[in-house]
Formats: C-alpha cells, structure tokens, sequence
C-alpha cells in the first residue's frame, strides 16, 4: 500500500513520530520496511474484530433503524425484504400508546431512584473501606462485591423468594415481631421499590471498586495538609474527597444510568412486568412487542427510542458534572 | 453486542494502571492513634458489618433454603438453619429440568466465547498498542463507540439474520454475536502499551514476523491480563440472559439462565416449589462465587484497569 520512499508520514498517524526509537542517522534503512509491514500485520490483525463488528452489530443497528420504518411482521422474519414502509407511523403510535407511556414512565422511575442510592451507597462503602482500616478489609470488598459477579436470574429468582408475602425471608422476620409483610411483588406501588432496591443490592458493588480505585489515586499529601489546617472529617470528604471524586463520579452514574435504563431480566424474572404493568419497562415492553407478538417493526421503533434517550442522557450528564469541576 | 454487563469500562482513551497493592499503605495510616481514631474505627467496622450482613443475607437464605423440608421453608417464623437436613429438592429438580445438559450447553457456550475473545480481542488490542498502521485512530473510534451501544438495541435484526442463517438453537448462533467484544480489546490494548517497544523492534531487527512477535512475544508479557480478561468474558457469557432466551427456542439448547427463568416463570413446572428453585439459584450461583473467591483480585484489578477515569 505505501511507498517505498517515505511511508511514516502518510502510512502511520500516530502519536509517536518517526526517529522516537532510533536515533535519525540509523532510521531510514530499517524502518522502510518494518512500517509497510506493520500496516498490512495493523489491518490483518484487526479483521476478526472489523467483520464480527460489522455483521453482528453494525449492520443490526442500522436494519434496527430501518425496520422501525416498516410494519415488520412474523411472515418477515424468513421475508425481511417484503416489508412495507409505512414512514412514521411507528413512532407515532407509539406515543398514543399507553403501555409504553407506561413503560417509558417505569423506567424513568427506576433509574431516578435507582442511580443516585445505587452511587451513594457504593461510595460510602468505598470511603468507610478506604478509611484506614487494614483488617478484613479484603474480606469486606469480596462481600460487598459479590452479587455483581452471579447471574441475575438466579439472584431475581432469589429474592422474589425474600420478598414472598408467606414464606419470604422479610415476610418472616415481619411476623416475629408482630408485623404483617405486605406483598411486595403484588402491589402496584411497592413492586417498582422493590425491584429498586434489589438493584441497588446487586450493582453498588461495581460503583464500590471504582471509587475506591478514585480515592486511592488522591494524594496524600493533598489531604494531610487539609488535616494540618484543621479541616474536619466532614470538611476533608466534602471539600476534598468528593470534587477530586467527580471524574469517578461522573463515570459511575453514566455506566449505572445506561445499565439501568435497558433494566429487563429483574422484572422479566420477578413479576413479569405487573401487577397492572406497574414494572413494565421499556426493554421488557419491546422483547414482549417483538418476540411475543412479533411486532418487531413496532418493538424496532421502541429500540430506538431508548437508544435516543440513553445518549441525550449520557450527554446531559457528561455536560452537568463536567461543568463543576471548575 | 457487548454484553458483559457486570464490566463496561469507560469511553477513555488511555488510563494509568490501577493499584497493584490492594492494601496499599492508606493515607490515615499512622495519624490517627488517639483514642478519638479508635472509637471512629469501631463506627466504621460496625457499620461495614451490617452492611456485609445485608448483602449476604439473600446468598445465606438460598444456601440454606435449599435444603430446608418443606415444612421448614412454609415455617413461620423462618428458619435459617434447616432443622433437617435434606437433598431432596435436588432430585426433585433434576428430575424435572435437565440440569446436567443445560450446565455443559452454559460452559461450552462460554469456554468458546473466551477462547475467541482472547485471541481476536489480544491481536486488535495488540495492534492498536503496539502497530502503526493507517487507519488505527479510526479503529479505535469504533472500538470506543461499540462500548457506548446497548445491546438491547440489535436484538430485533439479530434475531431475523440468525434465522435467516440458520443459527437459532445452534451453539454458533449463541456464541458469534459475542466472540468479539469492544470491551476486551479496550482491555487489552491498555495492557498491551505497558510492553516495551525496544522488546518488539528488536525483534523485529532479528527478522521476526509480526504474528511470531505478537504470539511469542507479546502474549507471553500479557498473562495476567489474559486471566482477568478470561475471567470477565467467561461471567459474562455464563450469566448472559437476553441473547440466549431469543436465541433459542429449543429447550435441549437452554443455556443455565433460560432454563432457569423458565421453569421459575411457569408455575405449571416449577409449582411455586421455591425448594426446587433455590437449588437451581444455587447450581447458577455456586462455581461463579467460587471462581471469584478464588481469583477475586483479578476482578477487580480488571474493573480498576479499564475503568478509572
């Protein structure tokens, strides 16, 4: 592909320029050939991944966006090209369409709820481990880890176990002390909570590992000299823990947002979207639309309309805590 | 498609290596001796303690629950620890739902998805780190942006193109999808700029091809990151959900999770037996916690490595 003359400049933008691990003299009779070699090994070695990329993501996001232009229905699925173009109508339906005001509603619930408490709560596990305690502290990082690494399934199988209004674990301990548990996965205003707070259970473990990577890059010194001047434990975590947080900060609530936004497998496995569609999300109301209903033109549309949402909102977000900073 | 969810890492560029010492030498190490500093570590230890209990509670409830008697999961109020012990939710279990083949379809699935991903994963990481080459930036653009999609967002097509192709209830229709991920290569590039150059041009200087130096010389330095990234694909595709419930309709192709969630979700299979499906949780759950319990450090050095500012 490249000239024989001088590669470098065309063949390779690249941080590191020409010369940087040779001296200038020796150059020009060994690097001719390593670059030209380097290009064809660079563009070989990044195959697997380009045709996987393509086939298997970039071609799905783009038929994503044009099926939710069409009505396509189950007898699409072995004719995609028959397909009619029915233009907007998708979308527009689709904001006449109360489940998924619901749905969309639901969602929102969950990740206004759930985001903040899920940081909030990993960060103060990070503070009170990385607060210098030395013993068990491995112990406690494994514990508070661990629900991140098992399988959601299992765990949503679990706790509706916990919650069950006869025989769960909090139903239990409720008639212990004389109280009756409500049902928790039964009522339309407690099961979202619910679900919530299983949620938070599972991930503050994640947003836990990254802050306490955040504190320990703080310097010391910059905290022994807030505490030389006097600065109280509260003052030392408000003025000086917390904005040297904010890139971790502003890192956990966007992975913790997106994730929470596509939420499905805990109300898929806990209560099936109900009761009345009270947990009924965005991600559960298009696999229903698409996969039991075989409205996939219709489910399309709803893709993307999440995915719209998840990148205004990750903008948004990168915009507010960034702008703090100064 | 990249649906490691328990490991996104972040739309960054480059990041520093994360803390090799996980008791590092923290910075209230020695100033704090007075009696006031002991009093606050106790606050801290009672708190940390609660907090373990209540995150551990749910796991302790399923250990023992599935062994608990019937009439010791009906108790009220509960029981923690089984008044007697008993397998026979088990049985009840296997004789209901193929376990067995529903575990080797989980662990095949995923020992392919790792395997494709250490080696596609390692030679465009590699290349990005190490290989000049026209075009590279654009590459890694890309590799950035597929971090960023959610993967809910391909289902729909995805599912219409493995029909078309045939692949539904096929072990290549559950793997393809994922035997690539944006987030291993992010993984491996960062590992891989930590070798040397002076190491690969002599090589090179030595006439060296450009696969030996990445496969004897570069993959040889990386075998740590090889591990952690082993390790995370490996949970992710054991406890990947929504991909394998669309992918097959076939129950003799269930993986773990789908089996699973069906008999949970259908009360004619399961009877609300939460016995039997305590056992199941426990037959998910048990070699994951027990990996990472062994190897937990590769976890989180992993999380720290790619996800730090």
């Amino acid at each position: 592909m490249s000239t024989k003359t001088e590669p470098v400049a065309d063949a390779a933008p690249v941080k590191t320029g020409p010369g940087t691990h040779s001296p200038p003299g020796a150059r020009d009779h060994r690097r001719q050939r390593p670059v030209a070699v380097q290009h064809v090994a660079g563009w070989l070695f990044s195959t697997p991944f380009l045709v996987l990329f393509a086939v298997f993501m970039a071609l799905p996001i783009l038929a994503t966006l044009i099926m939710s232009f069409t009505d396509f229905g189950l007898r699409n699925v072995t004719d995609p090209f028959s397909a009619e173009f029915i233009g907007l109508e998708n979308y527009t339906k689709l904001f006449d369409d109360e489940k998924f005001l619901k749905a969309l509603f639901n969602t929102a619930y969950f990740v206004v709820v759930g985001v903040p408490l899920t940081v909030g709560l990993g960060l103060v596990a990070a503070v009170l481990l990385n607060s210098g305690i030395d013993r068990a502290r491995a112990f406690f990082r494994v514990g508070f880890y661990a629900p991140v690494v098992t399988s959601i399934v299992a765990i949503a199988v679990v706790w509706r176990f916990v919650l069950d209004p006869s025989d769960g674990l909090i139903a239990g301990l409720a008639s212990e002390v004389g109280l009756t548990s409500p049902d928790f996965l039964g009522s339309e205003v407690l099961a979202m909570p619910s679900l919530i707070v299983m949620a938070v259970w599972r991930n503050l473990g994640t947003v836990m590992v990254l802050f306490i990577a955040g504190l320990q890059a703080i310097p010391p010194d910059v905290r022994e000299a807030a505490r030389l001047d006097g600065a109280s434990t509260w003052q030392e975590f408000r003025r000086i823990t917390v904005p040297l947080l904010r890139p971790t900060m502003l890192y956990t609530s966007v992975i913790t947002t997106i994730g929470y936004l596509n939420v499905f497998e805990e109300p898929f496995v806990m209560t099936q979207g109900g009761p009345s569609d009270s947990t009924l999300t965005v991600s559960l109301s298009m696999y229903r639309e698409g996969f039991n209903f075989f409205h996939m033109g219709y489910a399309s549309a709803m893709a993307y309309v999440l995915f719209v949402v998840i990148m205004a909102i990750t903008v948004l977000q990168l915009r507010l805590l960034k702008d703090n900073t100064k | 498609m990249s649906a490691a969810r328990t490991t996104t890492p972040p739309p960054a560029s480059s990041a520093p290596a994360g803390p090799k010492d996980p008791v590092d030498p923290t910075w209230s190490g020695g100033a704090r001796t007075s009696s006031g500093g002991r009093l606050k570590k106790t606050g801290v230890y009672a708190l940390l303690s609660i907090g373990l209990l209540v995150m551990a509670a749910p796991f302790l409830w399923m250990g023992l629950s599935a062994f608990k008697t019937d009439r010791d999961l009906t108790a009220s109020p509960p029981v923690w620890i089984p008044t007697e012990w008993t397998f026979e939710h088990f049985g009840e279990l296997l004789d209901r739902l193929d376990v067995p083949l529903y575990f080797f379809n989980s662990l095949t699935v995923a020992a392919l998805v790792t395997l494709s991903n250490l080696v596609f994963c390692s030679m465009l990481g590699y290349a990005l780190a190490k290989l000049r080459f026209g075009g590279r930036n654009r590459i890694f653009a890309l590799v950035l942006a597929a971090l960023m999609v959610p993967g809910n967002l391909m289902l729909l097509p995805l599912f219409v193109l493995m029909s078309k192709l045939q692949l539904i209830d096929s072990y290549a229709g559950l793997i393809l999808p994922f035997a690539a991920q944006a987030f291993g290569v992010f993984l491996m590039r960062q590992f891989m700029q930590s070798i040397p150059d002076e190491l690969l041009e002599a090589a090179r200087i030595d006439g060296a091809g450009e696969w030996y130096i990445f496969w004897r010389i570069a993959m040889p330095l990386v075998k740590p990151a090889l591990a952690t990234l082993s390790i995370l694909i490996f949970l992710g595709s054991w406890n990947n959900f929504v991909w394998p419930l669309i992918a097959t309709n076939d129950p003799g192709k269930y993986t773990l999770p789908v089996a699973l969630a069906t008999f949970a979700t259908d009360p004619n299979q399961s009877d609300g037996s939460n016995g039997m499906l305590m056992v199941g949780s426990l037959l998910i759950i048990l070699p994951v916690l027990l990996v990472f319990l062994v190897l937990q450090r590769h976890f989180t050095q992993g999380l720290a490595t790619t996800g730090l500012k």
